[in-house]
């Protein structure tokens, strides 16, 4: 179609209009999206990539002469690959490329703009989901990531060589300062490295936030006298306004916390100004996926969690909530160790297995540590060894604060139980099938974790996974 | 009190034979082990006393355990640990460090608060040992 044509006023195909392209090859510079679509019945498949394409760059539903002011070619994304998704006959896997100049530089809130700014509601489609992303090294350069990484928060704790521990405060709602304290103190006492504030404390009639903030430090600077160990909260700073985030975080850090939180659903923008803060202010933050499972766990429609776990490292978080495989929630092995690995590598080669699509080079960014937390206990130590490795924060919420004979006797238990698993591991043992031995072993000598395994060893969430990767066949957890 | 820093301290006191076990593991990982002593165990101490240099290029386990040995010798009474460095790009840090030597007695620490405004406290750790002098903390 010559120019002339193809911008006479009208509706054209969005394919025809220049957003399919197949003979494209996509550019080092190129940001790269893919996409699940499910096509409205009759339309064809390679026109809705270029309308999801199309929608998510320059394209309007009808021709405007005013494309011929620009660099159109240049701006207009481009669908170059749609193939059908295994096991989904009314599904395909639609590849886009966007040029970098599309996107304004270290702005997660621009990015996302475009990229799931309109088209999730578009009329031809009847789902669409953003599976995986690539992000050139030239984009990747202009956010500064992690304010502190997995290297620098375990040299600022002083603790290697084995997961960290953590648990949630309970019951989540409800608790005043006071007896909030009391829990932490406990837990932190008992052996482990972090408590946290659940995603839904803030600042409640039961407990305002500057009682909580004193309480629990009280609790943590004891814990730490007693231990000889730098301990930590997750102070969650998450406000109604911006303002009130950083009179939150200001306070944390001026009662000498290592660590503050902030909810997902705080937004993209509100994430990025108080890790700038963080990056600032020498303190770990900490991410509750809060909300995110609202898009991330069907596979039709939505965001892959893989996703977002690419835009927090870039937006720049320190910790974030990752998944557990055998807890209560959802979780299958492949797909949870994929997001993993885009936390924790240098550079994440393919792994179809694991739902990467691309290869994605971190440049030397800082790495993030993934919270494994929701429905785990001592019992799965190995287990949870084997899926997670090393860097990883195991958080046993009800794991510590449930324990039959106390809040410290759980934190033991944990404590003593991972200790004991690592040692065995790093002596070649295959805690894969000697884990319940190990474990065994271990609570002759510590009652705690003998009651532990006795009440908790048995419990499993063994449920069907939903969000899997439709490559190859997905193994269930053992 | 028991000091729990280090990657194995609620567990029993490694036996020799355990910790030589360690010391196989990162040096098959490719990791350079050091020894450090103190008798200052304040939980933000980084810079314990070297015993020697990071032994990068000793890959034998027993050769690191008779300077373990050698470092208990020289200072029974202080804390002792073990590193594993690992000079991977995207690491370049400790990857494994463990207490295999501590004082009979540890006396611990009090924690000293400073009332300020607003019902804030400035805290302090304080180790009843570094009352005394460097070299007499653990008698």
């Amino acid at each position: 179609m010559d120019a002339k044509q193809r911008y006479t006023a009208g509706v054209l195909k969005y394919a025809e209009m220049g957003y399919w392209n197949a003979d494209y090859e996509p550019k080092e510079t190129d940001i790269l999206a893919l996409f699940r679509i499910t096509p409205q019945d009759g339309v064809d498949p390679q026109e809705a990539a270029a309308a999801v394409a199309g929608e998510s760059s320059t394209a309007t539903w009808t021709v405007v002469w005013t494309d011929r002011l620009t660099a159109a070619d240049v701006y207009r994304a481009k669908a170059y690959r749609v193939e059908p998704v295994p096991g989904n006959e009314d599904q395909f896997f639609a590849y886009i490329a966007y040029d970098i100049d599309l996107f304004e530089p270290g702005s997660i809130a621009n990015l996302t703009a475009s990229i799931i700014g309109n088209v999730f509601g578009f009329k031809p489609l009847k789902a669409l989901r953003l599976e995986d992303m690539r992000f050139p090294v030239a984009y990747v350069k202009t956010f500064d990531g992690p304010p502190t990484g997995i290297v620098v928060e375990r040299e600022r704790l002083d603790k290697f060589g084995r997961p960290l521990l953590g648990a949630t405060t309970k019951p989540k709602l409800g608790l005043s300062g006071r007896n909030y304290g009391r829990v932490v103190y406990e837990a932190l006492k008992g052996g482990l490295d972090f408590t946290k504030d659940d995603e839904n404390i803030n600042s409640q009639p039961f407990m305002h936030w500057r009682d909580r903030f004193l309480f629990v430090m009280e609790a943590v600077n004891r814990a730490s006298a007693a231990s000889g160990e730098v301990k930590g909260h997750y102070l969650n700073v998450t406000g109604a306004t911006m303002e009130d985030i950083y009179e939150r975080a200001e306070f944390a850090k001026e009662l000498g916390s290592v660590v503050v939180m902030i909810d997902l659903v705080i937004g993209y923008s509100a994430i990025q100004s108080i890790s700038k803060w963080a990056r600032r202010n020498d303190v770990i933050l900490h991410l509750h996926r809060a909300g995110a499972s609202t898009y991330t766990r069907q596979k039709n429609h939505g965001i892959s969690f893989r996703v977002i776990a690419k835009w927090m490292r870039l937006a720049g978080v320190d910790h974030i909530h990752a998944g557990t495989v055998v807890g209560k929630l959802e979780g299958d092995p492949n797909t949870v160790q994929g997001f993993y690995n885009i936390l924790r590598e240098p550079l994440n080669p393919i792994d179809l297995e694991r739902g990467l699509h691309f290869e994605q080079d971190w440049a030397g960014m800082r790495k993030v540590m993934p919270v494994a937390s929701g429905g785990i206990h001592a019992g799965q130590m190995h287990q949870l060894l084997h899926y997670l490795g090393e860097d990883v924060v195991l958080q046993f919420g009800g794991g510590t604060i449930g324990h039959p004979d106390g809040i410290q006797a759980g934190a033991t238990a944990n404590r003593v139980a991972l200790e004991a698993m690592i040692l065995a591991r790093n002596e070649g043992r295959d805690i894969w099938n000697e884990g319940p031995a190990i474990l065994a072993d271990a609570a002759r000598g510590c009652s705690p974790l003998k009651a532990a395994l006795d009440t908790w060893g048995e419990v499993t969430f063994d449920y069907a996974s939903t969000d899997t990767a439709d490559v190859v066949p997905t193994p269930t957890p053992a | 009190m028991r000091i729990t820093q280090g990657t194995f301290s609620f567990l029993p006191d490694l036996t020799d034979e355990q910790i030589s076990a360690q010391i196989e593991y990162c040096l098959e990982q490719g990791w350079a082990v050091s020894i450090e002593h103190t008798d200052d165990p304040h939980p933000r101490n980084t810079y314990w006393d070297m015993f020697g240099q990071p032994m990068f290029d000793l890959r034998d386990a027993a050769g690191v355990m008779s300077e373990v040995a050698s470092a208990r010798a020289t200072f029974p009474d202080a804390y002792i640990k073990v590193n594993a460095f690992d000079a991977t790009r995207g690491f370049e840090t400790v990857r494994l460090s463990f207490i295999v030597n501590r004082p009979a007695h540890e006396p611990g620490f009090a924690l000293i608060r400073e009332e300020a405004a607003g019902r804030a406290i400035r805290y302090t750790i304080r180790s009843y040992a570094v009352e005394r002098p460097e070299g007499e903390r653990y008698p």
